[in-house]
């Protein structure tokens, strides 16, 4: 693969990255946030597809499609199944109003540059310029955990925040090993199918997701 | 001598096209709306019509003040200055008449206070409000440009726009680059917001309680409102052919001469009537967002905008 399109290849794909973060904070649906999260999935294993072709690295090639299949189908599945199980729940109602959101997203992402300025001097290759995506993925991530009440959002960030760390690790590192790849992308995944159960016992015991309702202790 | 006699002709002709085609773009919008609701609608020529009514009226004016007279034409030399000084029809400039991005966008705040005065000077509680709504949409416009324009000039090392549209000839990739695509994107709901287009400002009503631009030209009549209304249509053309002109810069003259010149205002029409087209049909399923939540369409355009200039460092 020639040098520019490589360096075109995987700015587009940081580009899609962080702009479906972005476009997450920015509206309240949630089905919308839902194929959002499917976008990046499928924004991040094009990201891992063509560094794997131009290492020429076959076992990259298999976390490329494993990230395709967990990150692009599996975990929105399962995120979508919950929340048709909790209808009714279509809107969030934020912490912090979209604008603030916005501009604080903007913020995280200079914050994320400035952050990560001596990992991108570290050579010259195109991926390492991009590691700043990956760590405003994960700031933004944790804004959604933060300002977001449902435990769908929350859930939806989480995932977010995953796929930031995994964006740094395989751009600085070149992909960690397969074992630990599918070690990390197996709890991710028991970790949102448990959220998810949750939320569906939630609803039955409070009738709502706000995981606000859940700060005291109660006896029954 | 002769580079600044045939620039001068070049800018001379954009001007003329543009003015005679800014009428036919409102009224090929209103139009395209009128098809896809079903209307038969006023026809394409109609605000011609509406312009040559409004001139051969007495204008009736306030005894006292003279900026009912003096606003209108200010925005109208804004709006005129702005056509000459954008590449629509070619990147041919004016040596001496600067077409940075940066000076256009000031030129054209010239004209949204121009038009902010003329609504509060009528004195009438809707001029004020209209006026007061009209600044605060400008003052959050306005970040959202210089953001946008500097991500669109980062690829071409230049914020003068002939050089960015000779750029992006000579180098179509940079066009579809995800830096130049948000960038746009970010313009263009940056120009919807700046001449009053839905979801910001309904051009279609005059509901007290939502009109923007309307409310401050409600006291002015014949041939003001003829000046007001023309600058607002020449500045609704101008930005919304160069954004067309970001996303398709082909069959921009890049000389003066006359073949070339021919081939830019043809294209150039092209997509005037194209943009209007689409801009008419898409109204017709865009809602107008509530006055309080337009400061949030506009905080995403630009974290678009902002987002632009930090992925542009990526590909370089």
């Amino acid at each position: 693969m020639p040098a520019t399109t490589y360096a075109q290849l995987v700015g587009t794909a940081a580009g899609v990255l962080l702009l479906s973060a972005v476009l997450v904070v920015w509206r309240r649906s949630l089905i919308a946030a839902v194929r959002l999260l499917a976008l990046q999935g499928v924004a991040l294993a094009v990201l891992v597809a063509v560094m794997a072709l131009h290492a020429g690295e076959g076992a990259l090639l298999l976390v490329a499609v494993l990230v395709l299949v967990l990150k692009a189908v599996v975990l929105p599945g399962a995120v979508r199944r919950a929340m048709q199980l909790a209808a009714g729940e279509r809107e969030e109602a934020p912490l912090l109003n979209p604008t603030a959101a916005l501009l604080a997203c903007v913020a995280l992402a200079g914050l994320a540059y400035v952050v990560s300025a001596p990992l991108v001097e570290i050579g010259d290759d195109p991926a390492l310029r991009v590691v700043p995506v990956g760590v405003s993925l994960v700031l933004i991530g944790l804004l959604t955990i933060a300002s977001r009440r449902r435990a769908m959002s929350q859930l939806i960030g989480f995932v977010m925040m995953d796929n930031g760390i995994a964006t740094v690790a395989l751009l600085t590192a070149g992909g960690v090993p397969l074992v630990v790849e599918l070690g990390v992308s197996l709890d991710v995944l028991l970790v949102v199918l448990i959220l998810a159960v949750l939320t569906t016992r939630m609803r039955s015991v409070f009738g709502d997701t706000d995981l606000d309702e859940l700060r005291e202790l109660r006896e029954e | 001598m002769i580079a600044w006699l045939s620039a001068v002709a070049a800018v001379t002709v954009q001007l003329v096209v543009m003015v005679a085609a800014a009428p036919l773009v409102v009224g090929l919008a209103r139009q395209s709306r009128a098809w896809v609701e079903g209307r038969a609608g006023a026809g394409v020529l109609q605000p011609w019509r509406d312009l040559r009514k409004l001139l051969l009226k007495e204008p009736v004016q306030a005894e006292g003040t003279r900026l009912q007279v003096a606003a209108p034409v200010v925005l109208l030399a804004t709006s005129l200055m702005v056509c000459a000084q954008v590449p629509l029809v070619g990147t041919v400039s004016l040596p001496g008449l600067p077409g940075d991005l940066f000076v256009v966008v000031s030129v054209l705040l010239v004209g949204t206070v121009a038009l902010a005065v003329l609504g509060l000077d009528s004195g009438t509680a809707f001029g004020g409000m209209g006026s007061s709504r009209h600044m605060t949409i400008a003052a959050l416009v306005e970040p959202t440009v210089l953001v946008a324009v500097f991500a669109v000039s980062i690829p071409a090392g230049s914020s003068a726009l002939s050089q960015i549209m000779n750029e992006r000839l000579a180098a179509p990739s940079t066009i579809a680059s995800p830096a130049s695509l948000m960038a746009v994107v970010a313009l263009g709901i940056a120009v919807l917001a700046e001449t009053g287009r839905l979801p910001v400002d309904n051009p279609a009503t005059h509901l007290e309680l939502t009109m923007v631009h309307e409310a401050m030209v409600l006291e002015s009549s014949g041939r003001d409102l003829a000046w007001v209304e023309l600058g607002s249509w020449l500045r609704l053309a101008a930005l919304v052919g160069l954004v067309g002109n970001l996303l398709v810069p082909w069959g921009q003259a890049t000389t003066a001469s006359p073949g070339a010149l021919l081939v830019g205002i043809l294209t150039l029409l092209a997509k005037l009537a194209l943009s209007a087209v689409v801009l008419g049909a898409a109204e017709v399923f865009l809602a107008k967002v509530r006055l309080f939540r337009v400061p949030e369409l506009l905080a995403g355009s630009f974290a678009l905008a902002f987002l632009a200039v930090t992925t542009s460092y990526l590909v370089t």
